[in-house]
């Protein structure tokens, strides 16, 4: 019975990442035929985001609980993506600290990328075991000081992290189809979860926490798990933002980071990976036309060009706008799928 | 430094966050709204000051007027664009989950943060606001400037008028019930939009006191000058007990005291890294008070 049950799930949701992975690939495509730099860059910086965002859907959507501290881990990732792809020369300069064995490392921006993840997941694990105890606001808060505590360390430990200085170097991904692969993986790793055995225990602990904990689930393992998986998400995420600037600064992935992705997340729709997806695509677009606006528009003979700071006034009045209509996001809780056959 | 030193430093540290911890829990007890904008509140509220002139060394206007109508202005100005947030935006919000109304919050700090900038550009500004409060004096033995003293029993004074306003008058006593319990409240008789509206006028206030010491503290006027003292407390609020006035001023007091007592005391090499020590002690508070310090009643989550 288990069996076909969990093939029927399969069956049913598995045109979702399906589509969302058509839709990068569109995006991709486009830019690639485009062919300028710039758009590149813009198409680059929203995968980047997608995957970022599609980790905080892995732990929030599925557990309700809001954390404000996921940036964190995209900061580990992205260090990690400055110790292991650095020449091993500049590296001695900026970062003195390091150990021998890593300050001679020098891998590809795959295997960095996985390491990443596998060290933001570490630290995602120690600070989980402690903190998934919490529930509602005490969690995120929680969240926010693990956030705060990484941050400051970063920012001071200079032999390791140069401090608050920048860390250049990082040989930059020019190519948008890594970007396409990773952001494409997260998605299917944040469907695959949301469809597997945990994750329906850790939605129905969201939803019913106490029927959930009388039919015997253990709600703080549970989000535990989904802590581990979305912090490793979060920290390959931070590595390809890492790759795609060559620049990494604590600061870079903080309090800027944690609101933009947390934004993008809830006006796309918390509790559905669609819209987590759909946010990031919606509000970078809408970014990036406010920015061309803002860079001058020629029409006829003059060219209209808005004041600086219209672009985040325009960007807050939206997000505001889309949440009075639709609290629950655009997409609500619902997941893009194809219709229903009878 | 000496024990007196440190334990003033700590009490006017201190009253910022308790001054800022008040501000954000009155409005979460009366709405379950977590402002996110309260910083940039106070932001706007220090260059209400400079307005109109935008030059980079500011020639204060409205700082010019005399102590007595400058310190109402300012109060003023908080209250009355926390009221205009109130009516525009989060009335639209009422009953809508907390996340929602969270993200909101910080959309419409953004568009406020944002704001400032276009007329003002990021550029800090430097303001001599009430300069003469900078002059150090002595009390038992301690020397320090003037305004920390003066940041101190304006905190205390603060809380006393409002502890005897929440007390004593008939809008404090529904302020109250409505923290409390909001649905009751209404089924009694409290009439929701103007408690929330009388919530939001206060915090507003608060902000601006927290503008006022703030600016002539650091002499300085920056677009993102409230950020820190709201992230604080914000944390406050939570490890006092959301909702709780109390634990708010009390846990906006004891971060204040860590805060001081962790730089005074660290070894050197450690001191660099104090606001993380600061932050592992609010997890560990978290962790062992859950609920809060002081925790407000029908707060508790059960699971």
């Amino acid at each position: 019975m288990r069996q076909t049950s969990s093939l029927t799930i399969l069956r049913r949701s598995l045109a979702t990442p399906v589509i969302l992975i058509l839709l990068l690939v569109a995006f991709a495509i486009l830019s690639w035929a485009v062919g300028s730099r710039p758009f590149n860059q813009t198409i680059i910086d929203m995968l980047v985001q997608v995957t970022l965002v599609t980790g905080l859907y892995i732990f929030i959507g599925n557990s309700g609980v809001i954390s404000f501290g996921h940036a964190a881990f995209a900061c580990l990732g992205g260090y990690v993506v400055a110790w292991t792809t650095i020449r091993p020369i500049m590296k001695k300069n900026a970062m003195p600290g390091l150990p021998d064995w890593l300050m001679s490392m020098e891998i590809g921006w795959w295997a960095a990328a996985g390491l990443a993840a596998l060290w933001a997941a570490l630290w995602a694990g120690i600070f989980g075991a402690i903190l998934m105890r919490l529930s509602g606001i005490a969690a995120s808060i929680a969240t926010f000081a693990m956030l705060a505590m990484i941050n400051a360390i970063y920012s001071n430990w200079s032999g390791v992290t140069g401090g608050t200085s920048s860390i250049v170097g990082i040989p930059i991904i020019r190519s948008v189809w890594p970007y396409l692969g990773v952001a494409s993986l997260a998605v299917i790793v944040a469907w695959a979860y949301s469809i597997s055995r945990q994750g329906l225990i850790l939605r129905a602990a969201r939803d019913e926490p106490t029927a959930a904990r009388a039919s015997g689930v253990d709600i703080p393992r549970a989000r535990l798990i989904a802590f581990i998986l979305s912090g490793a998400v979060m920290g390959a995420g931070g590595a390809m933002l890492a790759l795609s600037i060559g620049v990494v600064t604590p600061n870079s992935f903080y309090l800027g980071l944690t609101f933009t992705t947390l934004s993008m997340l809830v006006v796309g729709g918390m509790a559905s990976l669609s819209g987590a997806v759909l946010g990031v695509l919606i509000l970078s677009s809408l970014i990036q036309a406010l920015r061309w606006l803002e860079a001058g528009v020629q029409i006829g003979d003059t060219t209209f060009a808005l004041p600086g700071g219209v672009q985040e006034i325009g960007l807050g009045l939206v997000m505001i706008l889309i949440l009075m209509f639709r609290p629950a996001g655009i997409m609500g809780n619902r997941e893009l799928n194809l219709p229903r056959r009878r | 430094m000496s024990a007196l030193q440190i334990i003033f430093d700590a009490l006017s540290l201190g009253s910022l966050y308790a001054l800022g911890a008040l501000g954000i829990a009155l409005i979460f007890g009366v709405m379950r709204l977590v402002n996110f904008a309260h910083g940039d509140v106070i932001a706007f509220c220090v260059f209400a000051l400079l307005w109109p002139s935008v030059d980079a060394i500011a020639i204060v206007f409205a700082g010019n007027l005399p102590w007595f109508l400058l310190i109402p202005f300012v109060l003023a100005m908080g209250a009355g664009l926390s009221v205009l947030c109130e009516l525009v935006v989060f009335r639209r919000f009422r009953n809508t989950n907390p996340a929602t109304m969270m993200i909101a919050s910080f959309a419409l700090g953004f568009v406020i943060r944002y704001f400032l900038l276009m007329l003002f550009s990021s550029r800090p500004k430097s303001i001599a606001l009430l300069p003469e409060l900078s002059q150090p004096v002595t009390v038992l033995g301690a020397r320090m400037p003037l305004l920390q003293l003066i940041t101190i029993l304006v905190t205390v004074g603060v809380l006393l008028g409002l502890t005897i306003f929440l007390r004593r008058t008939r809008f404090g006593l529904e302020m109250r019930a409505a923290a409390e319990n909001f649905t009751m409240a209404r089924m009694l008789g409290v009439r929701a939009n103007r408690v929330i509206m009388v919530a939001f006028a206060l915090s507003g206030a608060l902000a601006g006191a927290i503008a006022l010491i703030l600016g002539s503290q650091t002499g300085t006027a920056n677009i993102v000058m409230g950020a820190n003292v709201m992230l604080m407390a914000f944390i406050a609020t939570v490890i006092g007990g959301m909702g709780s006035l109390a634990g708010a001023v009390l846990a906006g007091f004891l971060l204040g005291a860590t805060a001081t007592l962790l730089q005074a005391l660290l070894p050197p090499e450690a001191r660099a890294f104090r606001d993380a020590f600061v932050y592992g002690a609010v997890i560990l508070v978290l962790i062992f008070r859950p609920q809060g310090i002081l925790s407000a009643g029908g707060m508790k989550e059960r699971v």
